[in-house]
């Protein structure tokens, strides 16, 4: 990347606006549900009805004090509610309550894979607009989504490439998708992020000019956006141009970035606090209470796979991604001697039924983590084979069925030494050719002639014992 | 003395039946509206069916609370589900809100017979009524003055008869203002004592809703009926204890406090009355005490400053998408809501709106309204430590009796002088504390003086008592020749 003799470096920040999966708006009572007949998730509080008032919603402040704590901020013990004041006719008080100099939670930050931080600047709660749809050169305006509660989170200008940034953005969805307060849908507009970027020569420590990219609904553009953007600001600079500091919207259909109408860029919001909501207090009690509900974050999960159970890495980033499939996991390894025969089965067998992430994040799958772990036990209890256990386990995906619907008796109660050499004696009948190479010192003989065995015990032998009863009987 | 309790008594005696009173003040509204233009909106159809509910629970021989059927207004910035509710703004021609303000919920729940919707300064933006866009109100006492304002509407309707009370709203002195123009009781809460849910907002850390009465008494019902603490209003607490109970207790060795600053820039007559008052105290056995309170010197900037700030804010919504008056000719979004504002919205509330936008703006946010804020702490604080000395503070309501109409809007008058009219009732409003304002003599030109009790926060039983008590042992009530009499 770069041309020249300069090399540049990629300098990012985000503010992420997550949509919180609460019940009820932010300041009413009116449902959060996704979609719905326009304007029908609407009272006089949402549609900013002269004479309204705004009732903060405590469940808001639980789930932004969760996100705080889940992202390792500081959490405030005195908030406040402010004013940002804007016309526009998605907006029906003309301001939106949000907060300014006193957020919810401070000081926060993820660690990426490659092991460097990204510092969370803040993370606070606001109301989110309404929306306006534009039909045959008329404008209409839908307030269904006016009042749905918001967490916006603030990094510091931490990024250094565009894999981190893909890589953060992930992060965040699972981490809040893992304590439960969004499902950050970038598709639906449940998360949505805005992206300054920058640019200066490998080395240097002060910031270049920054460009500030809204409101993008994927991760595919985010990384398309800050890819063009990056170049455009190094050309600039290369033909002895200057980046001028201005929001960009990002073009899905051309992949460039363009200027904003500079009226939307140039806004005074004279904030102030908001009158008709009292300061906000979280006693530290409060936040303990809060912390003890959280969930084991993914990142500690996966850690846990790794130290506790010996599963590689890569397949503990696997089980981890999704809460559903890591619960699942949990439950379905509880107890077990080896949680990692688990993992195999999920990763190797589960995992090709679920075609889509949206598969995978629900994880709905007729087998049950206790079927599942019923078959780890007996396999762990040596009482069936790995090669059985993998056959069973199609079966049971397939039918719902517990193991026991396919897995018999007799099955369980493994081969008593004399039907083991009968198998080995049947099998050295049938294939007189290979116990022939065998004897003529082909050892890889002896493999047809166990396979042959297996067969006729339905994967209920054991191989070891299976291999000295032929070299026995043989002689 | 209390004409609620009076009209209680008649109801409950079967002297007059609900529908026959409130037909009465029906009538007067339609004989006198016309001279004191004190209501915006008359709702008889409302006002009679309210009244025969009445009527039937006591046919039924039920028990009927002590406002059950007192025929009452409502300032025309409470909302009222389905009733057109202006702000005597012609922005919200047509406006019928699909909501009850709380307060007139709480009167619905005991009985009330609403007989309509009050006159008012433009988003209660004035002192004299006269920013209405339906024009200003009368005074009863003499129809060449203003009632006052912004609660004009109801202080002309309860100083004339065409309602026994009236609730108000009083941002800066909205509401003890206008009762002292016109000679009767106003009383502003403690902020958040009435919940504020339905009042349209001018200036949300000041507004209050309150009483406006004939007698202290009936300040104290109306107060104790509306003071409830509602979920629906975040900064409501509602009211600690009753008030009715203790009106008349003894005030004998209490203190009042007396702040020189109050009586500078006042004139004669209204610095007389309210010694005189004060006099009237004493001989009663209180201790006045003089003393300063220098932070006065900066309420009225402080006030202005924030309130308008607030203000700016508050009226953003208008701009003619959902509800209210919409420009007829534009082009595009931008222009419609420049031209329905520029057209819908008086001069006075155009002025406050661009002030308001202008001292929170960047640049100018920490030289004015940050300045503000600080200097609000202070004036809570200077408050706070006069009433570790004294139980009320006596003060004039207003520097002067009613003004001639159109004397704040003549060339001769520039606005600082409108707004020097507030500077007895803001700092009230700027610490938010309750004060009441009740009649405590007339000027050379027969025009009623109004003083002020001020309490600490929540203490209306005190300021209440000390009105009640004044008002018991004088006979400085005027009445008027308008409305009913009873």
């Amino acid at each position: 990347m770069g041309g020249g003799a300069v090399k540049y470096e990629l300098v990012a920040g985000f503010e992420t606006h997550v949509e919180l999966s609460t019940k009820t708006k932010i300041f009413c009572s009116c449902t959060t549900a996704f979609g719905g007949e326009p304007n029908t998730h609407c009272c006089p509080v949402c549609i900013g009805l002269p004479g309204t008032m705004p009732k903060l919603n405590e469940r808001v402040v639980e789930y932004a004090i969760m996100a705080g704590l889940a992202t390792d901020c500081e959490i405030a013990e005195i908030a406040k509610m402010d004013r940002k004041n804007y016309c526009y006719p998605d907006l029906p008080k003309a301001y939106q309550i949000s907060q300014y100099d006193r957020p919810l939670c401070e000081h926060g930050h993820i660690t990426l894979s490659n092991g460097r931080q990204i510092r969370i600047l803040r993370i606070h709660i606001e109301e989110d607009a309404g929306k306006l749809i534009h039909n045959h050169g008329d404008t209409y305006v839908d307030y269904n989504r006016g009042g749905v509660p918001l967490i916006e989170i603030v990094t510091e200008p931490d990024f250094r490439s565009i894999d981190e940034a893909k890589e953060y953005v992930e992060r965040l969805q699972q981490i809040m998708r893992y304590i439960g307060v969004s499902d950050c849908r970038m598709q639906e507009g449940s998360m949505r992020c805005d992206v300054n970027i920058s640019v200066r020569p490998v080395g240097s420590d002060t910031l270049g000019t920054r460009t500030e990219i809204k409101n993008m609904n994927s991760i595919t553009n985010i990384a398309k956006a800050m890819e063009y953007e990056y170049e455009r600001q190094v050309e600039l600079i290369e033909s002895g141009g200057t980046v001028v500091q201005e929001t960009l919207r990002y073009d899905d259909a051309d992949g460039t970035t363009s200027p904003m109408r500079s009226k939307e860029d140039a806004h005074d919001y004279r904030y102030f606090r908001e009158p008709d909501l009292v300061t906000i207090s979280v006693p530290r009690s409060r936040v303990e209470e809060i912390r003890a509900t959280l969930p084991e974050l993914p990142e500690q999960k996966k850690r846990r796979y790794i130290d506790d159970y010996g599963i590689p890495e890569k397949d503990a980033a696997m089980l981890t991604k999704y809460r559903a499939i890591a619960e699942f996991f949990d439950s379905a390894s509880d107890g077990l001697q080896n949680p990692k025969a688990v993992s195999n089965f999920i990763i190797g067998q589960m995992f090709r039924r679920l075609e889509t992430e949206a598969d995978k994040e629900a994880f709905d799958l007729s087998t049950t983590p206790a079927h599942l772990r019923e078959l780890c036990a007996l396999l762990e209890a040596g009482k069936i084979r790995n090669n059985l256990a993998k056959t069973v386990l199609e079966k049971m995906l397939d039918s719902g069925k517990p193991v026991t619907a396919f897995v018999s008796e007799e099955d369980m109660a493994g081969l008593s030494d004399d039907t083991l050499a009968e198998y080995c004696r049947s099998a050295i009948a049938a294939m007189p050719n290979a116990v022939a190479d065998y004897k003529g010192g082909k050892e890889k003989a002896l493999m047809a002639l166990l396979g042959n065995v297996m067969k006729q015990s339905r994967g209920r032998a054991d191989a070891a014992a299976v291999t000295v009863k032929l070299k026995e009987l043989i002689g | 003395m209390s004409d609620i309790r009076r009209i209680h008594e008649m109801l409950v005696s079967g002297e007059i039946t609900c529908t026959e009173l409130t037909q009465r003040f029906l009538h007067a509204i339609k004989d006198d509206n016309a001279a004191l233009n004190a209501y915006i909106t008359v709702t008889p159809d409302t006002a009679l069916a309210q009244a025969r509910a009445v009527d039937e629970k006591l046919s039924r021989g039920e028990e009927i609370g002590m406002l059950e059927g007192v025929p009452m207004t409502l300032k025309d910035n409470i909302s009222t589900k389905g009733i057109e509710t202006t702000c005597a703004s012609k922005i919200l021609t047509g406006y019928r809100p699909i909501y009850d303000a709380t307060v007139y919920r709480l009167l619905q729940e005991q009985g009330v017979v609403m007989l309509g919707k009050t006159n008012m300064d433009e988003f209660a933006m004035g002192s004299s009524c006269e920013t209405s866009y339906y024009g200003g109100s009368k005074n009863p006492h003499s129809t060449d003055h203003v009632s006052g304002g912004s609660s004009g509407g109801v202080a002309a309707a309860v100083g004339g008869n065409l309602a026994v009370y009236g609730l108000g709203s009083d941002t800066g002195g909205s509401i003890r203002q206008p009762a002292s123009f016109c000679g009767i009781v106003g009383l502003k809460p403690t902020y958040g004592a009435v919940s504020r849910y339905g009042l349209i907002a001018y200036a949300s850390s000041f507004d209050q809703i309150g009483p406006i009465t004939r007698s202290v008494e009936d300040a104290a019902i109306v107060f104790d009926a509306i003071a409830k603490y509602d979920n629906m209003d975040s900064t409501s607490q509602g009211s600690t204890e009753p008030t009715c109970p203790r009106l008349d207790d003894s005030i004998a060795r209490r203190r009042i406090g007396i702040a020189n600053q109050y009586l500078d820039g006042v004139s004669d007559d209204v610095r007389d009355a309210v010694l005189a008052a004060a006099q009237v105290y004493r001989e009663l056995g209180a201790e006045i005490v003089y003393f300063d309170l220098p932070e006065l010197d900066f309420s009225l900037p402080v006030y202005y400053i924030l309130a308008m700030a607030e203000a700016s804010s508050n009226l953003g919504r208008y701009d003619g998408i959902r509800y209210g008056y919409k420009a007829e000719h534009y082009n595009g979004t931008h222009d419609m809501i420049c031209r329905t504002r520029s057209e819908g919205f008086g001069k006075e509330v155009r002025r406050r709106i661009l002030m308001g936008t202008y001292v929170l703006s960047a640049g100018y946010y920490d030289a004015y309204y940050k300045k503000a804020v600080n200097l609000r702490g202070r004036i809570v604080s200077a408050f706070e430590n006069a009433f570790a000395s004294v139980d009320v503070i006596l003060a004039p309501t207003a520097p002067n009796t009613a003004f001639r109409c159109g004397y704040l809007f003549s060339q001769e008058t520039d606005q600082i002088e409108q707004y020097l009219s507030d500077i007895c009732t803001v700092p009230v409003n700027t610490a938010g504390l309750p004060g009441v304002s009740i009649p405590c003599g007339v000027d050379r030109e027969g025009l009623p003086i109004g003083m002020q009790l001020i309490g600490r926060r929540f203490d209306e039983k005190t300021i209440l008592n000390f009105a009640y008590q004044y008002e018991k042992n004088t006979d400085n009530f005027v009445g008027t020749k308008w409305g009913v009499a009873l």
